[in-house]
């Protein structure tokens, strides 16, 4: 250990101060959230009785189970959109195919909160749909209904989780396995059931279970549904109304981090097997075959409804943002500007405020995550890969429960020199916050963007005279750049539109970023016009920095030579 | 050629020194006790199969491992402690190992640029390395925009331009197509003359190593097994590894014991029996090579003061040049090579035969 600080100094004192960072912002308040779950609030002492006290209160038994109901049932419904979707996009040629990739990334430009009330708009039991079917059937669904209204919302959001890693696992099937399989004599719906599914099984777990995860640890989508029975929504409302004191908001935390391990921990496992389902040397995927018409119109009808639920939120909120008045009406009544203008003139502070906090956020974390895989993949010290192991642990922690904690760690250090203003609600502590949540996504794609650099073009850099900090900044980091960037947009983007944790930080209106201002905006109907106006800001930013950087990224690799035409 | 520039501009080339050197990883103990002398200006080779340690010995002198026991000399200069970036050693990576994000030129100037050389001299320096390597008309490519051979050619103009102290080549053949290799090498062999430069290259290719270097080591499980000039190691092979691993061998493991004069050589079946002139005593084996043996079919009169030995051919190849038997004697399979020319119908399989080895050229072995 000494030898190596002595050999390498500098090395040692990046990874020491990235420990410490993560220590205080990550692992402190977070062992303060469990620490304070399991504590006698009187003596001090270690107790079960917070935990006995929650499940032997019925509106927690309650809400336990309505979360664990709906994110069961948001698996289901979304593994019935995406199932199809992948369905055709494997089995066959078929034109739609675009189609179906673009519904699978659409949704994931938004977080579902931001359409729960443009859903509760068209689907809801006075809503454009219910007042049709009405009109002309008589009937009213109750699609939005309490729990309903969550499962919908989540479901139509989350699906393409299970769409994207449906479709990878049958696409990197070996056409080879299905034709040895034809070979031996086993074809049509006995093939698929005895060779496809199997291969195709973990990555559909993995989507599952992510979805799981999301859907169980959400609190913006209920909050704004006005469903409170789950645990996030008691969490979030013990602490906001009892005060950081109470440990039931606790003991939900830990309930939510368990849980969300123990999704997380599926999803390993389910991929962990994954090797036997790739493409070896020879034809990749599933044999095509065209669709006969007949199933070409009933394959277009499902699209196309899949599409428009997708597209549900996206055209509620469009209208919403541009509507007068819309209530009991199958439209608004008629259309306008003033929304827009009234964010800018009103409130620009919610857009500036997320611009700078997502910006900072994400510097933060592309220089937090190529230090840290460079250390990792590049270095010798002891206990790198566990530096990896903590930043990638945020993953696996619900914001709300990052917010609790530093509420809770941080409520009693002030800044110094800013007058007893408390870190906690100081708007630092945010950006903060939202760079160790999002650290995980950019510290993936600053290891992935690293892997892929030969180490022989580090090692001629150095043999034709360059040290490792000179080979780092002329060889590297030119290379890791395209990776870096889109780290930077991941973080970025998520972090814009993160509101469990902003919902425990933030202090003052002022300090608010978007999702902050969307939730504040959709308490009144007064205010869903200018709040759905935030929300289509947040989707246009969002989705353009991600064409973007996906552009630049796909030309960079190609004029590098990194990535071939297909 | 840009006349100004002369790129054998060092000093009188200097010679690497390995001694004792002990290298593990972890438990693996991947080079044990190397001691090598590679002369000032010499094209030396480390020939063995993959895995055997060459590739780590390489890497050792250029400064990317480093060994627990020995030292590492280059002139007289013990690089043991230095970094890679101070060792003024070059080397050519078996992934030609170009930067993707610089052009031709800048890659070629990096070495250059870091050296600190003024920005005056780096331009024809660069155009000189690579007007060597016929490569000039492409300075403003990328790297993906070459073919293999071009990346190659880079890539040695990129490490011969810093003008290093030695040259280091790992496997830099291994991933160009069979003609583009032979005139790589030739390329090579050429360059080297010309800059005089001490080189030493990686492969697990005899022919490679054979048609390149004025001498060879050859490697096995991180121990040398025999250094010497190619034709040495084949024709007087200091083991049965070496003489199995460079061309085509015949071994039979046997027993040399005196008999009336001389010494005589049985093989444990008693099938083989060769006399030989002088040889070790005891259990020994011994070693022929297939163009050694001259094949007839049997019943046909035998040439005078050679053995003779009586078989069956069992296989035969067709290879070009030769017709390469295998021919059962005993428990044995000996391969015999016979010149083809035009017109000339091969034994078939089950013919008998006799087989006639020169006693001279059988080299006998410790087992």
């Amino acid at each position: 250990m000494i030898s190596e600080i002595r050999k390498h100094p500098g090395q040692m004192a990046v990874m020491v101060l990235i420990t410490l960072f993560l220590l205080a912002f990550l692992v402190v308040p977070v062992v303060q959230v469990v620490f304070v779950a399991f504590m006698d609030a009187t003596t001090g002492g270690f107790t079960l009785l917070n935990f006995k006290d929650f499940f032997s209160t019925a509106l927690f038994r309650e809400s336990f189970w309505n979360s664990i109901y709906v994110g069961g049932m948001s698996v289901l419904l979304a593994s019935a959109f995406a199932m199809p979707l992948a369905y055709f996009t494997s089995r066959f040629e078929f034109r739609g195919g675009v189609i179906i990739q673009g519904l699978g990334i659409i949704p994931l430009i938004m977080p579902p909160f931001v359409g729960a009330v443009a859903m509760m708009m068209i689907f809801g039991r006075n809503g454009s749909i219910n007042l049709l079917l009405e009109e002309f059937l008589g009937i009213n669904i109750p699609f939005m209904e309490g729990l309903n209204g969550v499962i919908l919302v989540e479901s139509v959001h989350y699906f393409p989780f299970i769409l994207i890693n449906l479709s990878a696992a049958l696409q990197n099937i070996d056409r080879a396995m299905e034709e040895s399989a034809q070979n031996l004599g086993c074809s049509g719906m006995r093939l698929y059931r005895r060779i496809v599914l199997p291969l195709a099984m973990p990555g559909y777990v993995a989507g599952a279970s992510l979805v799981f995860l999301k859907v169980f640890d959400d609190l913006g989508t209920p909050l704004l549904l006005n469903v409170n029975n789950m645990l996030a929504p008691q969490a979030y409302l013990r602490i906001a109304s009892i005060g950081i004191n109470d440990p039931m908001g606790y003991v939900i935390s830990v309930i939510l981090v368990v849980i969300a391990m123990a999704s997380m921990w599926l999803a390993f496992l389910a991929l962990k097997g994954k090797d036997y389902a790739t493409v070896q040397k020879g034809g990749g995927g599933l044999a095509k075959r065209r669709m006969r018409p007949i199933e070409m119109f009933f394959a277009w009808i499902i699209v196309l409804i899949i599409m428009t639920l997708v597209l549900a939120p996206h055209i509620g909120l469009s209208m919403l943002s541009l509507g007068t008045i819309w209530s009991y009406s199958v439209l608004p009544d008629a259309f306008t500007l003033d929304h827009f203008r009234a964010i800018f003139s009103e409130t620009p502070e919610y857009m500036t405020n997320t611009v700078l906090y997502s910006a900072l956020a994400g510097g933060i974390d592309v220089i937090l995550g190529t230090a840290i895989a460079y250390i990792v993949l590049r270095t010798k010290l002891v206990g790198r890969q566990w530096l990896d192991y903590i930043a990638m642990s945020a993953v696996a922690i619900p914001g709300l429960v990052i917010g609790i904690g530093y509420l809770r760690t941080f409520f009693d250090v002030e800044v110094p020199g800013m007058d007893g203003q408390s870190f906690a609600t100081w708007w630092v502590a945010i950006v903060i916050a939202l760079a160790i949540r999002r650290l995980p996504y950019a510290l993936r794609a600053c290891s992935a963007a690293l892997t892929q650099v030969s180490v022989s073009l580090e090692e001629s850099a150095e043999n034709l005279g360059a040290n490792k900090l000179k080979t780092v900044y002329r060889i590297v980091i030119p290379l890791m750049a395209g990776g870096i960037l889109a780290g930077f947009v991941t973080s970025f983007a998520t972090a814009a539109v993160e509101l469990g944790m902003t919902l425990m930080l933030v202090s003052k209106n002022a300090d608010g970023p978007l999702a902050y201002g969307i939730y504040v905006y959709m308490q009144s109907a007064a205010g869903r016009g200018p709040g759905a106006a935030l929300g289509i800001f947040a989707v246009l930013v969002v989705g353009l920095c991600t064409f973007i950087s996906h552009v630049y990224v796909d030309r960079r690799q190609r004029a590098l030579g990194m990535k071939r035409d297909d | 050629m840009n006349q100004n520039v002369n790129l054998a501009g060092h000093g009188s080339p200097v010679g690497v020194d390995i001694k004792g050197v002990n290298l593990s990883f972890g438990s693996t103990h991947v080079l044990k006790g190397i001691d090598l002398q590679i002369k000032p200006g010499e094209f030396f080779a480390f020939l063995g199969p993959s895995g055997c340690g060459k590739t780590t010995l390489l890497r050792l002198i250029a400064g990317f491992e480093s060994c627990q026991s020995g030292e590492v000399l280059i002139g007289d200069r013990d690089v043991a402690h230095l970094p890679p970036w101070r060792r003024d050693v070059g080397m050519v990576f078996q992934s030609y190992a170009l930067w993707p994000h610089m052009t031709v030129r800048r890659n070629v100037a990096f070495g250059l640029e870091e050296r600190k050389f003024p920005r005056a001299e780096i331009g024809p320096r660069v155009e000189a390395a690579l007007d060597l390597v016929g490569l000039l008309e492409l300075a403003e490519r990328r790297p993906s925009q070459l073919s293999g051979g071009q990346q190659q050619r880079v890539a040695l103009a990129r490490t011969i331009v810093v003008e290093p102290q030695v040259l280091l080549l790992d496997e830099p053949l291994s991933n160009l197509d069979a003609k583009l290799r032979i005139q790589m090498r030739r390329e090579l062999r050429l360059l080297q003359r010309k800059l005089s430069l001490t080189t030493i290259f990686v492969t697990h290719d005899q022919e490679e190593a054979n048609t390149t270097s004025d001498r060879i080591a050859v490697i096995e499980q991180g121990i040398i097994q025999q250094v010497g000039s190619p034709m040495e190691l084949y024709d007087q092979p200091a083991n049965l590894f070496v003489a199995n691993f460079l061309g085509v061998a015949n071994v039979v493991a046997g027993t040399v014991s005196q008999e009336g004069d001389g010494l005589s050589f049985r093989s444990d079946d008693g099938a083989v029996t060769v006399a030989l002139s002088a040889a070790g005593q005891g259990p020994r084996s011994i070693v022929f090579r297939p163009q050694n043996l001259t094949i007839q079919p049997a019943g046909q009169p035998a040439p005078e003061g050679l053995t003779e030995l009586a078989g069956k051919v069992s296989h035969m190849e067709f290879l070009g040049s030769v017709v390469r038997y295998q021919v059962t004697v005993g428990p044995h399979f000996l391969l015999v090579d016979s010149a083809h020319q035009k017109g000339v119908v091969p034994m078939e399989e089950g013919t008998d035969v006799n087989l006639f080895i020169n006693n001279e050229l059988v080299i006998d072995l410790p087992n």
